[in-house]
């Protein structure tokens, strides 16, 4: 068994800078990640980090456009202290080195986005992320932090009080991917998920194969509610054949968006008169769409993003990494040809429910970046809103979880009085009700309440049982089978555009797939580097995940943000002014809403419509 | 648990029928519920058209599997696919077995570097169109394998490690906190290059020098901290003792300019001019050699 005082799960952005701010707060930190931390995903983020640096911009206009840009879900304290903190962190990651691109003075370079007021996206080339996330590593490196790479993180140690609010999280059970060896990791002080996004979920996203939402599954089964996980979005501009990002950085700049008839169809087909290509994410992956729907689109499937005319010199100097994916990924030179690009699947505003010290509501257990839900994002994130959301609410995490006093949170986790219980809707199938291999979630039993040790090690004693299982299991299904069976029906089903019929017809599948993971086997028969049963693993996670969206997707029947339903075009302030939040209780998914914050430190956030 | 690279050839797996692609019974019989008649289809469409694999495999703990040898995938093309996509076809409806490191499958990741046709590349950033069948996937040469395709990276992490990678002058930034340090385009654009390592090892993997002395750093590791001591924002003090660290023994003078890291980097990195550069810097500093 290991010991630490703060175990970090997931070392991508957030991950790192949660574990950076625990050391700095003086706790024995330790991270435990299933990729060496380079690998992780936040080195593909492209366009850039918000944050109000210069004279004429302020913190309060980015809490105004990230409130009106979540379609007003965003908790207001929330979004608050994003746009407070995020120039002093931005900052912070200049102090460490990182080679953000400059201005003429020497100062750093900010360009525009979208759904933002000002340009305050600070930027490094097209490459924002990987320079992140490099940097932020050599600061962990430096400061000696105890790094476990390729350990596979299965489960959490859990108490198993029936009020999980009455919850205590003492550690996690990783597996050693290069020997296959499990043990358990006693956190003294606690444990932050920063797993990442749960892309996989989806056939065409721009996440990595790693982004299987281990964090959302493990959290949820132990019991913490996932909020608002309907809010998927799916970016305008990725490349049709793998879901490869083209950054919206390429609009920002001015790229144009052109349909098969050669129609600026944002301005002309009137989606968004004011902004154009520059609206958020929602509205211009549902014009991208529509077109195509209609037959304007290039062999049926995609548009045109144009970025000739910004010229060889300004492509070279911002975009260059642009050119490099579009030739790579698609034989498409961007200087002399517009590149093919249709919506994939990119991000969850949605996530395990968290204050803004990234606290939930099982003691001692926290969760930062994409696979928290603060809200800062609401129904929609805003393009450069999630780098500053790392680091932000990264820091926050590490520093309440080594100890740190960060004041009483405001926002409020688990179930609780303040809570709007059940719903009306009809599910199509019985969701839920976990199997034989698929046990995980609260460790102690028959209310039995152990000591920290006694728990982490029946914890490992689960996992261990479970992965004999799947390993002694001569035949049966594999999971690649069962894992793309599930991303179609989440494709299909319910991506940019909804509909009732279709998303119960997903959590048909999704519950199909449920059972025949039943069934599930291990086909490779080593204990070393077994990406077999890690996948395995994995793919039970996505079912987990796959089930929150597709029911957050079917219970909130209007319109807001990325969450569109055919059958109920209107944002229904006077119902859905509230986050959809599902925990899992007994084996199975219940789900419950608590308000939304709209009130700030010195102001109302009034719904308004959003236009562009 | 360490092995040689097999030699080509001489450990050649027999054909086994199962590894045999598209018309493997097992294979068909995985793709169940509705996804038969797509697959079908797809195949229609490409008949004939498929890519043949060699790829390499071992297991120090799978009898049968402990001999390196190579196994022979076919499966059907499609436009645009790379060597990863092929690999992963493979996994996915042949073996499930088949181990090897990826994850972004947009070059930024570092993790699936392999030894195809002969050179380091990256499987994702490598079309398979580009390559002459059959495509031979090797782990990378001078790394102790793992198992198939994935090799202990230790060694080159460490070496990453010993050049101090890290900036080290953010202790007297800017009074305010709120207050960037300056730097000017020119001096970013001098480092730009260099700041794009991925981490990926193909550069160590194709060098000589680094084959036969295990000490050297290495070109990744010489070009990390290149990219720190070529950066204004590091006083002249601490990048005197970068060139100390750079110019001892194992350092940059063990570079033959062979140029092969250079020629492998998937991300264009001008190494081999780096670690020329660092040598002459060192020179102009007046550094004694060891
Ligand atoms: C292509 C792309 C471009 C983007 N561009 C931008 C942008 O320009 N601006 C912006 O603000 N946002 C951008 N985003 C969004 C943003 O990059 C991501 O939301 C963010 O990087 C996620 O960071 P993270 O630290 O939460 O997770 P990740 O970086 O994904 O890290 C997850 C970590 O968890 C580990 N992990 C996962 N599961 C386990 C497990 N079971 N056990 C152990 N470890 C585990 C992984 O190894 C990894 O280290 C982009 C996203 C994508 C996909
Ligand atoms: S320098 Fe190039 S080849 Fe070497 S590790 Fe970095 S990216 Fe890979
Ligand atoms: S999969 Fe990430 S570099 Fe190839």
């Amino acid at each position: 068994m290991y010991e630490h005082d703060v175990i970090v799960v997931g070392a991508g952005g957030a991950g790192l800078r949660a574990a950076i701010a625990a050391h700095e707060a003086g706790a024995d930190v330790a991270m435990v990640s299933k990729l060496h931390p380079v690998r992780s995903h936040t080195g593909a983020a492209e366009g850039g980090i918000n944050a109000a640096l210069q004279e004429g911009d302020d913190w309060e206009l980015h809490a105004y456009d990230t409130m009106k840009g979540s379609d007003y879900l965003g908790d207001a304290p929330a979004v608050e202290t994003l746009a407070q903190d995020a120039p002093e962190e931005t900052i912070n990651l200049e102090h460490w080195g990182m080679p953000f691109s400059r201005e003429e003075d020497g100062r750093v370079s900010q360009r525009p986005f979208g759904g933002l007021s000002y340009p305050r996206t600070t930027y490094a080339g097209a490459e924002t992320g990987h320079h992140l996330l490099h940097t932020m590593y050599e600061q962990v490196v430096k400061r000696g932090i105890q790094v476990y790479d390729e350990w596979y993180v299965m489960d959490l140690a859990t108490t198993d009080e029936s009020d999980p609010n009455d919850r205590e999280c003492h550690g996690v059970v990783a597996y050693d991917v290069q020997s296959g060896n499990i043990e358990g990791f006693k956190a003294n002080q606690g444990v932050v998920l920063a797993t990442g996004g749960p892309g996989q979920a989806f056939d065409h996203t721009t996440n990595a194969v790693s982004c299987t939402g281990d964090g959302h599954a493990m959290a949820y089964r132990a019991g913490a509610p996932i909020e608002d996980m309907e809010f998927i979005q799916f970016h305008p501009t990725s490349l049709p054949s793998t879901g490869v990002l083209i950054s919206e950085g390429v609009r920002g700049e001015g790229g144009i968006l052109y349909n098969n008839e050669g129609e600026r169809f944002m301005f002309e087909h009137g989606y968004a008169n004011n902004s154009g290509e520059l609206a958020s994410r929602d509205v211009v992956a549902r014009a991208e769409l529509t077109e195509v729907n209609e037959g304007r689109g290039v062999e049926d499937e995609y548009v045109h993003l144009d970025m000739r005319h910004l010229g060889e010199e300004r492509i070279m100097d911002r975009l260059e990494n642009i050119l490099h994916l579009a030739e790579d990924f698609e034989g498409v030179d961007g200087l002399v040809e517009p590149m093919p690009v249709k919506p994939g699947q990119h991000y969850a505003m949605g996530g395990i429910e968290v204050d803004e010290n990234g606290q939930t509501c099982v003691n001692g257990l926290y969760a930062a970046g994409e696979c928290a839900c603060v809200s800062v994002h609401g129904g929609n994130r805003l393009g450069g809103n999630a780098l500053p959301e790392l680091i932000v609410f990264g820091k926050r995490a590490g520093r309440h979880a080594a100890g740190d006093d960060l004041g009483e949170p405001e926002i409020r986790t688990g179930y609780g009085d303040d809570v709007e219980d059940e719903t009306e809707t009809e599910l199509p199938v019985q969701p839920g009700e976990a199997g034989l291999d698929t046990t995980g979630g609260v460790a102690a039993d028959g209310g039995v309440t152990a000591d920290a040790e006694g728990i982490l090690e029946r914890t490992v004693e689960t996992a261990r049982d479970r992965v004999d299982t799947l390993m002694d299991k001569e035949d049966g299904v594999q999971h690649a089978e069962i894992r793309a069976k599930l991303q179609k029906a989440m494709t299909d089903y319910v991506n940019v555009f909804r509909t009732e019929e279709g998303v119960k017809k997903a959590l048909e599948i999704i519950r199909e797939c449920r059972q025949e993971y039943q069934d599930v086997y291990v086909d490779d028969p080593s204990k070393t580097f077994n990406t077999d049963l890690q996948q395995t693993i994995e793919t039970r996670n996505l079912i987990d995940v796959a089930e929150t969206i597709a029911l957050g997707a079917l219970v909130r029947n209007e319109f807001r943000g990325a969450h569109w339903r055919q059958e109920n075009q209107i944002r229904d302030d006077e119902n859905w002014l509230k986050h959809t939040l599902i925990s899992w209780d007994d084996g199975e998914p219940s789900i419950f809403y608590r308000p939304v914050i709209l009130e700030g430190q010195n102001k109302t956030y009034e719904p308004k419509e959003r236009s562009y | 648990m360490s092995t040689q690279q097999a030699e080509p050839e001489t450990q050649e797996a027999p054909e086994d029928p199962e590894m045999k692609g598209a018309e493997s019974p097992a294979a068909e019989e995985r793709k169940g519920g509705g996804m038969v008649d797509e697959h079908a289809e797809k195949k229609a469409e490409l008949e004939g058209e498929t890519v043949h694999l060699k790829v390499f495999r071992y297991d120090p703990e799978v009898e049968g599997k402990q001999e390196p040898r190579f196994d022979d995938f076919h499966v059907p093309f499609e436009k645009g696919m790379t060597v990863l996509d092929s690999v992963m076809y493979a996994r996915d409806e042949y073996d499930s077995s088949l181990t090897f490191r990826h994850s972004c499958r947009q070059a930024v990741c570092g993790s699936d570097a392999f030894f195809v046709n002969g050179k380091q590349r990256l499987g994702c950033k490598t079309q398979i169109s580009e390559l002459e069948q059959p495509v031979r996937i090797e782990p990378l040469p001078h790394q102790e394998v793992v198992k198939d395709l994935v090799v202990d990276m230790d060694h080159f992490y460490d070496q990453m490690h010993t050049v101090e990678p890290y900036f080290q002058d953010e202790d007297t930034p800017p009074v305010d906190d709120l207050e960037e340090q300056r730097q000017s385009p020119e001096n970013r654009e001098k480092i730009k290059m260099s700041s794009r390592c991925i981490w990926c090892g193909a550069c160590m993997s194709s060098c000589n020098i680094a084959a036969g002395d295990n000490e050297y750093l290495g070109p990744a590791a010489i070009n990390k901290a290149y990219k720190f001591a070529m950066d204004d924002r590091e006083g002249e003090e601490i990048k005197e003792h970068r060139l100390r660290i750079l110019e001892q023994e194992h350092g940059v003078w063990r570079c033959q300019t062979q140029f092969s890291c250079t020629e492998v980097c998937p991300k264009d990195i001008p190494l081999t001019e780096h670690i020329q550069e660092l040598k002459r810097e060192a020179v102009k500093k007046n550094l004694k050699f060891w």
